[in-house]
C-alpha cells in the first residue's frame, strides 16, 4: 500500500473477500441472503458472511426452495418501497413460508437473522412480536449507534458477552420499535430483549429496546445494521472495544461468527 | 383502453388533418414556443405540425433540452480539450453521461444536473425526481449506480419559506436516494438570501462499469424493436421542461405544480437491477431513459443517433391515465421509465428478464432505416418528422451579452476598506465562534443524517470530510473520490474567475483526500439569458471553466445547464456547480480531514494574503464586494501533487483544504473531526506573510491546505516541498491532552464549546 518504512497512517487494505482463513470449519456453513424486490443491504449482508468465513447463498423472494442453507439474514432495505407498511407485503413472498415453518421448529429450528427492514418483515410473518412505526423524529436517521448486547445466548450473539456494548451504524425511517407493555415485560422477563440502545434512545423504541429474539433464540431481529460495521476501512469511526482507525469499527463482525461458530458447534 | 382510444382517434390532429387544414391555429406559445420557433417547425415540415408533433417539437426545443442559448458558449468544453486530456475519457459530452476510464478495466460515469424549478414548486418530489433522473442516466450508460451527492443552495436561513424548502428538499433527496440503496457521500448546504425564490437543488450521481459494459443511446438495425418499460405513462410532468424549466417564475400566473412529477423509488430500485441484469444478458442494443421530454427526447434521440429511422404506435403505451391525449403522452415526463432497442432474436430473454422483477413493459414499433421518426395512433399517422431535426437541429441563438454596468462599482468596493470591514473584530475568539455557527460554515450533519452513507460498504470517505470517496474494486482497493464546490459570490464579482475558482476547490478537496484528479462535471446555474448581463455572467463562466480545466489538465465529461433561475427582474448568483472525480489505486490509502494522534506536526501549505472579499467573514459582515481572491492554477497543481504523494507515501495523517473560512475554518473542522485539539502559533506566519492574526484566520487565500504530518515523516514532508518550491510552515503541534483549539496569545477554545456553536445551528432552525 505504500513505500513508507514507518507506521501506516491510516487503515489497512480492505480484506479480500474470501473467508480469511480457507481451510476454516466456518467455511462450510451457508447462510442464505434473502433477496425481495427493494431490498437494498443484501450484497452487504453476504460480504459480511464471508468476512466471518462462512459462504453466503443468494435466495430469491419468489423461490420455494431455501437451497439447504444453515441460517437466513433477512437484510436491510425498503422491500416493495415500504408500501403499505415496512415488511407488511414481502412477508407473503413464497420463500417467507418456507423461512417461517423451517424457523418455527423444534430444536434444530432455522437460525434467521432480520436487519432493519428484514427485522420489520419477521414482525409481520409473526415470527417475533412488536412492530416498527416512524422513528420519533419522523425523519430518517443515519447514525453510528452504541448498543448493549442483552442475551449472549442466542444464536446470533454468542460470541459477545452480556452486558458488552457495541457500536453500530443504524439507519431508518421506520425504526420505532412498539408492542402492547404485556408483550414487553413478557420479551423482558424471557431475556428475549437481546440488544438495548445505550447513550440515547435514537427513534423512541419503547424500553430502549433495538433488538429482540423469539422464545427459542433462533430468531432475531435488529433495527441497526451490523453488517456495515464488519470491515475495517468502511465501518463506523468509533468501536465501543477502544480506539479505532478511521471507519476502522468491525462490532457487528460477532454477529455472524456466532452463527456460523454455533452451527459448527 | 382499446375500445376507449378507438373511439377517441377521431378527435386526432393526423398528419392528414394537418395538411387539410393549413390554417387552423395551434397553442404554440401556450407550450412555450416562440412565434419565430414555431414558423422554423412549419417551414421544416412543409405544412403546419400536427398536435402531437408541435408537442414534441415544444419540448425538445425549449431552453432545458437544447440548450438553444448556452450552445454557441459551451462548444469551448470540446474545443478546449487536449490530447491528454483525452487520455482517460472513454465517452465524452453528449452522451447521457461522461465515462472516464480508471484503470484495470474499470471505467466510472458521473454526472450533475439541476433540479432547481421543480423543486421550488414541490420540494420533496422535486428533489426526490431530480435524484431519479440522474441516477437514471447512469444506468443507460450501462453502469451500476455506486453514490450520489446533492449540492444545494437555499435563501436566508431565517426566512419563513425557508423551513418549507429545506424540509421537503432533505427529505425528498434522502426518502428517494436512500430507497435506491445509493451512499450520499458528499454535498454542499449553502443559505443566501438570493437563493430564496430559486433554490438550488442539483444532484450528482456516479456509477462503475466495465469497459465492455459502456452503452449508447442509439436505434440501429431495421427490424429491431423498440420497447418502453418501467412505470406506466400519467399526466405528470406534462410540460416540465419548457414550460417549468425554461422561463422565470412569475407571481402573477397560475401554479405550476401539475409540471412537477412524482416519484416512485421502489420502482426506480426495481428499474435499476433489472437493467443491470439486461446488460449482463446482453440483450439491449440501446437504452435511453426517459427525463425531460419523456418519448419525445427518448424517440427523437434513439433514432437520430442510430440509423434514423422509427415505428412507433402510440396507443401501445401503458398509461396510468386513459383520458391522456397523444400529445400529452408524448410530453409526460413521469418518472422511472427506460426505452430500449432490441433485436427479435432477444425478445423472448428480454421479455424473461422482465417477468422476473415483475416490470410492466409494451413493444411500440420498430427501428427503420427510412430517416423518418413515424408515430401513430390507432394507425394513423400522428407524427412525421426527421427526428434529428427535432433531437439536434433546434434553434441555437447567439444572445447578446455585455458586461453588466454595476459591476465596476462593485469591485471597486473592497471590503477591506469599507464600512463593514475597517474596523476588524478585537475578540477573535468570539470571531472564530460566530464563524462556525454561521447558517454557511455550521455543521450540516441535520441534514446528512437524513441520507444512508453506508449501504453497499463501500464508502470509505463522507461527510464531513473534503471528498466522498468510495471503493470500486474490492480485490485490489481502486477507487474514486467526487468533490463538488462553488462560490457564487465569487463569481457575483467576477463570474470568470469564480468558474475557475469553483474548479480549483474541488480539484484541491479531491485532491487533499488523496486522489489524483482526472474529469470534471458541471452543473451552470444562472438567471435569465435573455438578460444581456446575465449571459455575460454565463458566457465569462464557460469560457474561464474552460480555460481552467484545459490549464488543470482535467476535461469536462457532461453536465447541465440551468436557466431562468430568477423571479421578477432578480437573478441568483451566477453558480457553477463543478464537481471533481479523480482515483485511488487503494481506497485505503485516503486522507481523512481531521488529525487525531498526539504530537503530530500541523502544517500550513501555501501563502496567506489580505483576501477576504467575498469571503464567509465579510459575508456575515453583509458586505459582497471587491474582487475574489487570487489563483495560481500552477501552484493548485503542485499543491495537488504533493498531497496525492504524501497520500501515496504515507507521509500525512490528515490534511483539509482550505477555502470558505480561510485558516479558522480549517483548523476548527480539523479539531472537530475526531474531537482532538492543537496548539497553533499565528506569530511566524504573520510575519513571513506580512499579515494580521485576523487575517491570517479569515482571508481565503487559495492553493492551501493544513496537514498533520508524524514526526517520523517531518523531513521527508519537508524535503518534498521544497523540492517542488512549494511555501509551507509548521504552526503547531497535535494536542490530544487538551481538548481545545488553543491560538497561542490570541485565544483557547475548548472543543466542547466550538461544538455546540457549530453543530447548534441547523437543529434550532429545523428542528
Amino acid at each position: 500500500m505504500t513505500s513508507s518504512p514507518v507506521e501506516t497512517p491510516l487503515i489497512g487494505g480492505p480484506q479480500p473477500l474470501a473467508p480469511a482463513d480457507a481451510a476454516s470449519p466456518l467455511d462450510g456453513v451457508s447462510v442464505g441472503v434473502v433477496t425481495f424486490p427493494g431490498t437494498l443491504d443484501d450484497r452487504d449482508a453476504a460480504r459480511a458472511v464471508r468476512l466471518a468465513g462462512g459462504s453466503a447463498v443468494q435466495l430469491w423472494h419468489g423461490d420455494h426452495d431455501l437451497q439447504g442453507v444453515d441460517a437466513v439474514i433477512i437484510p436491510g432495505g425498503f422491500s416493495y418501497g415500504d408500501y403499505l407498511r415496512a415488511g407488511a407485503i414481502s412477508r407473503f413472498a413464497p420463500l417467507m413460508e418456507q423461512i417461517t415453518a423451517a424457523a418455527s421448529g423444534g430444536a434444530d429450528a432455522l437460525p434467521v437473522l432480520g436487519i432493519c427492514n428484514g427485522f420489520q418483515v419477521l414482525t409481520e410473518a409473526h415470527l417475533l412480536p412488536g412492530s416498527m412505526i416512524k422513528n420519533e423524529s419522523l425523519h430518517f436517521l443515519c447514525r453510528d449507534q452504541r448498543l448493549r448486547v442483552e442475551n449472549a445466548g442466542t444464536f446470533w450473539t454468542s460470541e459477545y458477552a452480556e452486558g458488552e456494548e457495541l457500536v453500530i451504524p443504524l439507519k431508518n425511517q421506520d425504526g420505532q420499535f412498539v408492542a402492547d407493555n404485556r408483550t414487553l415485560d413478557e420479551l423482558e422477563g424471557e431475556g428475549r430483549v437481546v440488544f438495548r440502545y445505550v447513550g440515547g434512545n435514537p427513534n423512541g423504541s419503547r424500553r430502549d429496546i433495538a433488538g429482540i429474539s423469539n422464545a427459542a433464540g433462533n430468531v432475531v431481529g435488529l433495527m441497526p445494521h451490523p453488517e456495515h460495521a464488519v470491515e475495517a476501512g468502511f465501518g463506523p469511526d468509533s468501536s465501543a472495544r477502544g480506539a479505532v482507525d478511521l471507519r476502522g469499527g468491525t462490532d457487528g463482525l460477532g454477529i455472524f461468527t456466532s452463527v456460523l461458530k454455533k452451527l459448527v458447534g | 383502453m382499446t375500445a376507449e382510444t378507438t373511439s377517441r382517434k377521431f378527435n386526432i390532429d393526423t398528419v392528414a388533418h394537418a395538411e387539410a387544414t393549413p390554417d387552423q391555429a395551434l397553442p404554440w406559445a401556450e407550450l412555450g414556443l416562440k412565434e419565430n420557433e414555431y414558423r422554423r417547425v412549419e417551414e421544416i415540415l412543409g405544412r403546419r405540425p400536427t398536435g402531437a408533433e408541435l408537442a414534441m417539437y415544444s419540448v425538445m426545443w425549449s431552453e432545458h433540452c437544447s440548450y438553444k442559448s448556452s450552445k454557441v458558449h459551451l462548444r469551448q468544453f470540446g474545443e478546449k480539450v487536449t490530447d491528454a486530456m483525452k487520455e482517460h475519457l472513454l465517452v465524452g459530452i453528449g452522451e447521457n453521461a461522461g465515462v472516464v476510464d480508471i484503470g484495470d478495466g474499470w471505467a466510472v460515469t458521473f454526472k450533475v444536473e439541476s433540479h432547481n424549478h421543480p423543486s421550488f414548486v414541490e420540494p420533496y418530489q422535486g428533489a426526490a425526481t431530480g435524484v431519479g433522473g440522474i441516477v437514471r442516466d447512469i444506468i443507460s450508460m450501462g453502469a451500476r449506480p455506486v453514490a450520489v451527492m446533492d449540492p444545494l443552495r437555499f435563501g436566508a436561513i431565517d426566512h419563513p419559506d425557508t423551513a418549507r424548502l429545506v424540509h421537503g428538499i432533505v427529505a425528498g433527496i434522502g426518502g428517494y436516494g436512500n430507497s435506491l440503496g445509493l451512499p450520499n457521500i458528499g454535498g454542499e448546504v449553502v443559505f443566501d438570501s438570493v437563493y430564496q425564490g430559486n433554490p438550488l437543488v442539483n444532484a450528482l450521481a456516479v456509477g462503475v462499469l466495465r469497459h465492455e459494459d459502456i452503452r449508447l443511446a442509439n436505434a440501429s438495425g431495421a427490424g429491431n424493436r423498440v420497447v418502453l418499460f418501467g412505470a406506466r405513462t400519467g399526466g405528470d410532468g406534462i410540460g416540465g421542461a419548457s414550460v417549468l424549466a425554461s422561463e422565470s417564475f412569475d407571481s402573477t400566473k397560475p401554479s405550476k405544480r401539475p409540471a412537477v412529477q412524482v416519484g416512485d423509488p421502489f420502482a426506480e430500485k426495481v428499474l435499476i437491477e433489472c437493467c443491470l441484469e439486461l446488460f449482463k444478458a446482453s440483450v439491449v442494443e440501446g437504452i435511453q431513459d426517459l427525463g425531460a421530454a419523456g418519448i419525445s427526447c427518448a424517440t427523437s434521440e434513439l433514432a437520430s443517433n442510430g440509423d434514423g429511422g422509427m415505428h412507433v404506435e402510440l396507443t401501445n403505451v401503458l398509461l396510468r391515465d386513459p383520458s391522456l391525449t397523444p400529445g400529452e403522452i408524448l410530453m409526460s415526463e413521469s418518472q422511472e421509465r427506460m426505452m430500449a432497442v432490441v433485436t427479435p432474436e432477444n425478445v423472448a430473454a428480454f421479455e424473461a428478464i422482465m417477468d422476473k422483477w415483475a416490470v410492466e413493459y409494451s413493444w411500440l414499433g420498430e427501428v427503420t432505416d427510412t430517416g423518418r421518426l413515424i408515430i401513430e395512433w390507432a394507425g394513423e399517422k400522428i407524427v412525421d418528422v426527421d427526428p434529428r431535426t427535432v433531437a439536434h437541429e433546434g434553434p441555437v441563438y447567439e444572445r447578446p451579452y455585455h458586461r453588466p454596468t454595476w459591476l465596476d462599482g462593485v469591485q471597486a468596493d473592497a471590503f477591506t476598506t469599507s464600512s463593514a470591514g475597517v474596523e476588524r473584530p478585537a475578540d477573535l475568539r468570539e470571531a472564530v465562534l460566530e464563524l462556525m455557527a454561521s447558517p454557511n460554515m455550521c455543521a450540516k450533519d441535520w441534514v446528512t443524517d437524513q441520507y444512508d452513507r453506508y449501504v453497499q460498504g463501500n464508502t470509505a470517505l463522507a461527510m464531513p470530510d473534503d471528498a466522498g470517496v468510495v471503493r470500486v474494486d474490492e480485490e485490489t482497493g481502486l477507487g474514486v473520490a467526487i468533490s463538488t464546490d462553488a462560490n457564487g459570490r465569487y463569481s457575483y464579482l467576477d463570474p470568470y474567475e469564480g468558474a475557475r475558482l469553483a474548479l480549483a476547490e474541488a480539484y484541491r478537496n479531491v485532491a487533499t483526500s488523496g486522489a489524483a484528479p482526472l474529469a470534471v462535471t458541471d452543473c451552470l446555474n444562472f438567471g435569465s439569458p435573455e438578460d444581456p448581463e446575465v449571459m455575460w455572467q454565463f458566457a465569462e463562466t464557460v469560457r474561464g471553466l474552460a480555460d481552467a480545466c484545459q490549464e488543470l489538465g482535467v476535461p469536462v465529461t457532461g453536465g447541465n445547464v440551468s436557466l431562468y433561475n430568477q423571479t421578477g427582474g432578480v437573478a441568483i448568483h451566477p453558480t457553477p456547480v463543478v464537481g471533481v472525480l479523480g482515483v485511488f489505486d487503494d481506497v485505503a490509502r485516503r486522507t481523512p480531514s481531521g488529525w487525531r494522534e498526539d504530537g503530530q506536526a500541523v502544517y500550513l501549505l501555501g501563502t496567506t494574503a489580505d483576501e477576504l472579499d467575498g469571503s464567509e467573514w465579510a459575508n456575515l459582515r453583509g458586505h459582497l464586494g471587491g474582487r475574489p481572491p487570487a489563483l495560481d492554477l500552477t501552484a493548485e497543481k503542485t499543491l495537488a501533487a504533493i498531497l496525492v504523494n504524501c497520500s501515496r507515501d504515507g507521509m500525512i495523517d490528515a490534511a483539509h483544504d482550505l477555502s470558505e473560512g480561510g485558516l479558522a475554518a480549517g483548523l476548527s473542522e480539523m479539531a472537530l473531526r475526531f474531537d482532538v485539539g492543537a496548539r497553533i502559533g499565528l506569530d511566524e506566519l504573520c510575519e513571513r506573510d506580512g499579515i494580521d492574526a485576523f487575517t491570517a484566520l479569515f482571508s481565503e487565500s487559495q492553493a492551501r491546505a493544513v496537514v498533520s504530518v508524524p514526526r517520523s515523516e517531518e523531513v521527508r514532508f519537508n524535503d518534498m516541498c521544497t523540492a517542488r518550491n512549494f511555501p509551507t510552515m509548521r504552526i503547531g503541534v497535535v494536542d490530544t491532552e487538551n481538548r481545545a483549539l488553543d491560538v497561542q496569545g490570541y485565544f483557547t477554545l475548548p472543543l466542547d464549546v466550538l461544538r455546540e456553536a457549530h453543530e447548534g445551528t441547523l437543529p434550532k432552525h429545523f428542528s
